[in-house]
């Protein structure tokens, strides 16, 4: 377990390595924005990560709810958190490549803009009703709430195909036209951003696992000492 | 201001971002660890 971790965190830093050389280096300058184009090998693979690992929620979620299964219930809390990382990148690269090419840093009542944030804000929530809330029926609720989120994870994703916004339209797929250097390094962007959220999910996975066992042990522990 | 300066910002604020993010979980697995330590005693 721990040689896997070991060669996934090498092949992680090479990846990424290769990937930012790509971005700032590799890849051509695009004609209007110039290399503030550059911000997209950044925004657009974190935001295709950070939908996979809500829909990763969504599945453990309803897996939780099926089976009552802890390894569903982990993995759940685990995929959104560093859903919730991925997402947060989106949200502040989004406004430092839109304030020299918009001129605007948000643009208020963009139905993409909006969502994606309303997106960060459910996952927010989440996390925050699954540490504080002391409840027995906590993994319960927040998987029903899980399952409401995600319903707004296509709603972000189409958006810029059925409303008017100012966003730029999709650039793979739905006739989007990019040069292929480019969408190379994208790719390239996005397997090292892949590796990195399956990294920190696999870690925290274990962590999380750790801190359940500690406290289970903490309460028996205590359970023992009120017995004698 | 000069357009590289918003890229450099995009990147670094990346790395802010997952490096607090890598921070809280070192803080985290140092708790766990130290309070497996104490169970063991």
């Amino acid at each position: 377990m721990k040689r896997g971790i070991t060669i996934l965190a090498i092949v992680t830093a090479l990846l990424l390595s290769y990937a930012l050389y790509g971005a700032l280096i590799g890849a051509p300058t695009e004609r209007t924005m110039g290399d503030v184009q550059r911000i997209f090998y950044y925004h657009v693979p974190s935001a295709w990560t950070a939908f996979l690992l809500f829909l990763i929620n969504f599945v453990a979620s309803i897996i939780y709810l099926i089976r009552r299964s802890t390894k569903a219930d982990i993995l759940a809390l685990v995929s959104a958190e560093v859903g919730v990382v991925f997402c947060t990148v989106v949200l502040v690269t989004g406004p430092i490549w839109a304030r020299p090419v918009w001129g605007i840093w948000w643009a208020a009542g963009d139905i993409r803009l909006t969502t994606t944030l309303v997106l960060w804000v459910i996952y927010v929530s989440y996390l925050v009703l699954r540490r504080l809330s002391m409840s027995g029926q906590t993994p319960k609720i927040a998987a029903v709430l899980a399952i409401f989120g995600a319903l707004d994870v296509p709603l972000v994703y189409f958006s810029i195909w059925f409303f008017r916004t100012q966003h730029p339209s999709p650039v793979i797929g739905a006739g989007g036209s990019l040069d292929p250097r480019m969408g190379q390094v994208l790719l390239i962007n996005w397997a090292a951003f892949l590796c990195l959220a399956w990294l920190v999910c696999w870690t925290r996975y274990r962590l999380e696992v750790a801190q359940r066992q500690v406290e289970e042990a903490q309460a028996l522990e205590s359970l023992l000492e009120g017995s004698r | 201001m000069n357009p590289l300066h918003y890229l450099f910002a995009a990147y670094i604020a990346t790395w802010a971002i997952h490096g607090t993010y890598l921070l809280i979980l070192a803080r985290k697995y140092k708790k766990v660890r130290r309070e497996m330590e104490s169970l063991k005693k």
